[in-house]
């Protein structure tokens, strides 16, 4: 079996960029020339291994290779690259990969330029000491102009681009000059070989065969297979039963020193003992000092989960625990509905996160779930002076008692070509935007907006796409809370308020929102034998109102011997079907509209 | 006790699976061949006959129904072998009714006499339309005009006729509809079908819907008083709706299609024919296989058409029952559903169903309304458990 590699000959680094820049496919290329994965096993974006990744066409989850690099100085050296995501919902992904390398390749879309995530990615990778090496993609594009975009490197991040690497990763262009500066350019790791084992735990999963696997980063000393481990913040104790690294199988490994990136087994049952940012040492020679530990997510957005089925719960919370190993940026808490039962509210950094968590929880679990209307935390000023926290819009106290309610607000920023800046600015300006700076880097512009976080959560981002034709780039930071005139909306099915629906709105815009929601709903709820009013209304005044027709045509046309078996299977599927619903009175909501009720198509 | 199939009678179905040209909107087992050695098939569905004969020897036979496919592409001779066969084999009844599916092209009009001959006395013809430029939508190779010729004939010729009409197609309005409806009533006899267009998956408009390029289909409320008009035009002309998509003066229905709906016992002969078939007590279902030639070529080697046999529980039996009975206008007996299913309709959903003047329950009975057989399936799925 391997034993460690000496610092020198060890690289580390993670691939960052912006969203559909190409760091998956340049991780590809990496691995492919390298000959770490056999050909025959190669496929486009081979790292992102899970379902979602791969429908969506997006990176989701950061995740580590070791390859190994026998470069043009005669010495075999070791790399270990971590792919990250690029959409803003992930960027807690990319925060805590920075932590356990000492590198970061920043690839740009040399058709595209600098975009909002690279902005945000390089001060990460900055704030981290990060030896940063400039990579212009996709020049194999007619569109592509790497001259420009150096320029623009050079100007809008003010960091030296005359050695930024024209590459294709599509084609392999320039990716053996990727790997010389990746082994020139980048510095090796520091650490003590002899010092008390010191090691960071940059991430965790649950696998099916091997229960609770936890991916370290060795600081000072050395890691054994049969060593006796110790997480420093946890008080946890373990014996190390399988130690290996990541090509990207698991292949065993006898040791790991310092500066290497490897995973361990460890029978881990509590998979609460396992932290991301932790510090892991050994039982019986601990080091002095922990490593500062990561600075914990703050979610943004929050919704209940309550399973479809009541009996489920046990196997919800068996799934989130599992779920919540591997997604750091994810909380979650108890909660009970009189409506859906027992289930969580949880927290999420955007609603792609919240979407693929739910996804993720669904198939990978096998779990039906309801998620009610996202929403983000009010704060509440009681009039005896307690502020309170509003998760739940649902939990909205009696008025009579509330002084006045405050909403979290952000920082956006936008770039934008600047044919499209008209659109962006009427976007901000719908949603209760006020613009705080503009400026031009060439014929793009970047504008700061100060908007409410409730407004951008939903589906900002996908409208921001949709008016500029994708060539807008988006990051916010929460920038504090504001007071305002909001308004608890809720939503009657059938003249029976449905909790998982209501939300807090701005009183002015809560008739626009109410017709949009009750419009939406009236689309998303399947008709019903009977006619089913749909309405919002703010404590007892409906402000809108819709009907859903009852059902009037249903029958199969033709249905004679030969259907009789394949008949009556359908009606039973489509009867399943039906139990994936989740009923409110007698009405039938389908999962989906929960969320699907609060994006607003224009 | 009365064998519960005793309710529906017993019919016997075979399939000719050959049709002239695939229409683009038919997911029935039909195929088109080059050549058909009509020696091989005869033989075979002799063989058939035989197998089935012992194993329900002795039962009166109701119904006989040639389906496909297009049955009136089978040579006069062929349909009067198997006739004969199927006499010799079975005591019939003495209504024996004997129907034929057809086609309106001058070619198979030709046959008419032959089949009358051989015994069939009564023919469904499938007309689909009566406009030309819709029948060519449909993929028809047939004018309105030779429609109606070769209806002509089939009436002068047959006992009994029938056609079959496709509506609610693309593009069509409700005003056109009923001036086609009313067209169509001026030439029905005492029995017609009125299906709405469907869109079955694996088939060429099941593509072209499934890419978004089937465009005009009616949206639900237009369908739905699309069938409703249906019901009011055909009810005031005396050829009330019996079933979902049928229509009859009374005393007129399809015997065979009822013992379908009234769950009685049917034998399937030819490729793709399913049966229900009560044997030493025991409701069992059979298939063949589908495809034309596996199927000749089973019977020739193994003697037996059969892939499967299984018995049914009673449970699915019930299921089925309802599943058919409902969507007759008479409805079912509801002492024999619980007998079969061993309990009791839901009386809940019933009731809450009968408020909604979707179902129409009496002592011992359970039928739907109008307004109910337009939704059967959601019914359907309520009633299921
Ligand atoms: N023409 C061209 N297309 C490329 C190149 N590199 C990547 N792409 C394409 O760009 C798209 C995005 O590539 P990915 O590698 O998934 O991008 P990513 O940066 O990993 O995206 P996220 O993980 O979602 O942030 C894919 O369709 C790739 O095939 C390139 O060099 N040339
Ligand atoms: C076995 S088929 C046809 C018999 C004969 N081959 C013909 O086409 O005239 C029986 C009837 O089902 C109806 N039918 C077939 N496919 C249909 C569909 N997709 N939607 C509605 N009716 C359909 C047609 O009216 C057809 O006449
Ligand atoms: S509708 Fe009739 S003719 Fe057309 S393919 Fe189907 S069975 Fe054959
Ligand atoms: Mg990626």
């Amino acid at each position: 079996m391997p034993r460690m590699t000496q610092l020198d000959l060890i690289r580390n680094f993670s691939i960052v960029a912006h969203i559909d820049h190409g760091k998956s496919t340049l991780a590809d290329r990496l691995i492919q020339m390298t000959g770490t994965v056999a050909e025959r096993d190669m496929k486009a974006q081979m790292l992102d291994s899970m379902d979602i990744e791969r429908e969506r066409g997006i990176t989701i989850k950061a995740n580590t290779v070791r390859i190994e690099y026998p470069a043009k100085d005669g010495q075999t050296y070791v790399l270990n690259l971590i792919d990250t995501p690029g959409h803003v919902d992930f960027a807690y992904e990319v925060s805590r990969s920075m932590r356990a390398v000492e590198g970061s390749l920043l690839v740009v879309d040399a058709s595209q330029g600098v975009e909002a995530q690279t902005l945000a990615n390089v001060y990460q990778a900055i704030d981290a000491n990060h030896e940063i090496v400039p990579v212009l993609n996709k020049i194999d594009l007619p569109a592509a102009d790497p001259a420009a975009v150096k320029e623009n490197i050079e100007d809008v991040i003010g960091i030296d681009a005359s050695d930024a690497i024209p590459i294709s990763a599509k084609t392999g262009l320039g990716i053996p000059d990727v790997l010389e500066a990746i082994v020139k350019r980048l510095p090796p790791p520091k650490g003590e070989r002899d010092a008390p084992l010191k090691a960071m735990l940059v991430d965790s999963w649950y696998d099916s065969y091997l229960g609770v696997v936890v991916m370290i980063r060795v600081m000072d000393g050395v890691i054994r297979k049969g060593d006796r481990i110790k997480m420093m913040q946890t008080g946890a104790v373990y014996g190390i039963d399988k130690l290996a690294v990541l090509k990207p199988k698991m292949i065993d490994i006898a040791e790991l020193g310092p500066g290497e990136i490897g995973v361990f087994t460890a029978s881990i049952k509590q998979v609460r003992d396992t932290r991301v940012g932790d510090t892991i040492t050994h039982e019986k020679k601990p080091c002095a000092t922990p490593l500062a530990g990561f600075k914990p997510a703050q979610p943004v957005v929050f919704c209940g989960l309550f399973p479809v089925d009541a009996n489920d719960f046990e196997a919800l919370r068996d799934a989130i625990e599992k779920l919540a190993l591997n997604d750091a940026s994810f909380s979650y808490e108890m909660e009970t509905s009189a409506a859906l039962g027992f289930g969580f509210r949880c927290g999420f950094l955007g609603l792609l996160h919240l979407e693929v968590v739910r996804d993720r929880l669904e198939r990978e679990y096998d779990l039906d779930l309801i998620t009610t209307a996202p929403s983000v935390v009010f704060k509440l000023h009681m009039k005896d002076g307690e502020v309170r926290d509003l998760h739940n819009p649902a939990d909205m106290p009696d008025l009579t008692y509330v002084d006045h309610i405050e909403e979290p607000r952000i920082k956006a920023t936008i770039m934008v070509p600047d044919d499209y800046l008209g659109d962006v600015l009427k976007l901000c300006q719908d949603r209760r935007g006020i613009q705080m700076d503009l400026t031009y880097a060439g014929s793009r512009a970047m504008v700061v907006y100060d908007l409410p976080l409730a407004e951008v959560v939903f589906d900002f981002y996908d409208r921001l796409k949709s008016v500029t034709k994708g060539y807008a780039s988006f990051d916010y930071q929460i920038s504090g809370y504001r007071e305002d005139y909001l308004v608890k909306m809720s939503i009657l099915v059938n003249d029976e308020p449905v909790d998982a629906l209501s939300i807090m709105v701005h009183r002015e815009r809560a008739e626009s929102r109410g017709r949009a929601m009750v419009e939406k709903l009236k689309e998303l709820i399947p008709r019903h034998m009977f006619k089913i009013p749909i309405q919002a209304a703010i404590g007892g005044r409906v402000i809108a109102r819709e009907t859903l027709s009852a059902m009037r045509k249903d029958v199969t046309a033709k249905c004679y011997g030969g259907d009789a078996t394949r008949k009556k299977k359908l009606l039973e599927k489509q009867k399943a079907g039906k139990k994936k619903m989740r009923q409110f009175g007698k009405v039938e909501i389908p999962q989906q509209a929960f969320i699907s009720a609060l994006k607003m198509d224009n | 006790m009365m064998e519960d199939w005793r309710h529906g009678g017993f019919g016997l179905y075979l399939h000719w699976p050959f049709c002239a040209a695939k229409c683009p909107y038919c997911d029935f087992n039909s195929h088109v061949a080059a050549e058909i050695d009509i020696t091989r098939w005869n033989r075979a569905y002799l063989s058939e006959i035989d197998r089935i004969g012992e194993l329900t020897k002795g039962r009166v036979l109701n119904t006989v129904f040639f389906g496909g496919g297009t049955p009136s592409l089978m040579p006069a001779e062929l349909v009067a072998s198997l006739l004969d066969q199927i006499r010799a084999t079975w005591p019939t009844a003495n209504d024996l009714e004997i129907t034929l599916e057809a086609n309106p092209t001058s070619a198979e009009a030709g046959r008419f006499r032959g089949y009358a001959d051989a015994g069939v006395n009564r023919l469904s013809m499938g007309i689909q339309a009566l406009n030309d430029d819709d029948l060519r939508r449909l993929g028809r190779l047939h004018s309105v005009a030779e429609a109606e010729r070769a209806f002509g004939i089939a009436r002068d010729t047959f006992e009994r006729v029938s056609f079959d009409l496709i509506y609610a197609r693309q593009g069509q309005t409700l005003a056109e509809w009923r001036a086609e409806l009313t067209r169509a009533l001026h030439m029905a006899v005492d029995h017609f079908s009125l299906y709405q267009l469907t869109i079955e998956d694996g088939t060429a408009f099941g593509a072209r819907h499934a890419a978004g390029k089937l465009r005009g289909l009616p949206s639900e409320d237009l369908s739905a008083d699309m069938y409703l008009i249906t019901q009011d035009i055909c009810e005031a002309a005396g050829l009330p709706a019996y079933e979902v998509s049928n229509h009859a003066r009374p005393g007129m229905e399809s015997r065979h299609n009822l013992i379908y709906w009234r769950y009685g016992d049917y034998a399937g002969i030819g490729p793709g024919a399913h049966g229900r078939l009560t044997l030493n007590g025991i409701k069992t279902a059979t298939d063949t296989p589908k495809a034309p030639l596996r199927w000749l070529e089973m019977v020739e080697t193994h003697r037996s058409g059969e892939v499967l046999a299984e018995p049914v529980p009673t449970q699915d039996q019930a299921l089925e029952y309802l599943m058919f009975g409902l969507r007759l206008r008479e409805g079912i007996d509801t002492g024999r559903y619980a007998r079969l299913a061993g309990q009791a309709l839901d009386a809940d959903a019933i009731h809450e169903m009968a408020d909604l003047g979707l179902l129409d329950p009496s002592p011992g009975q359970l039928r739907a309304t109008r307004e109910g057989r337009a939704v059967l399936d959601a019914i359907l799925r309520r009633l299921f458990p």
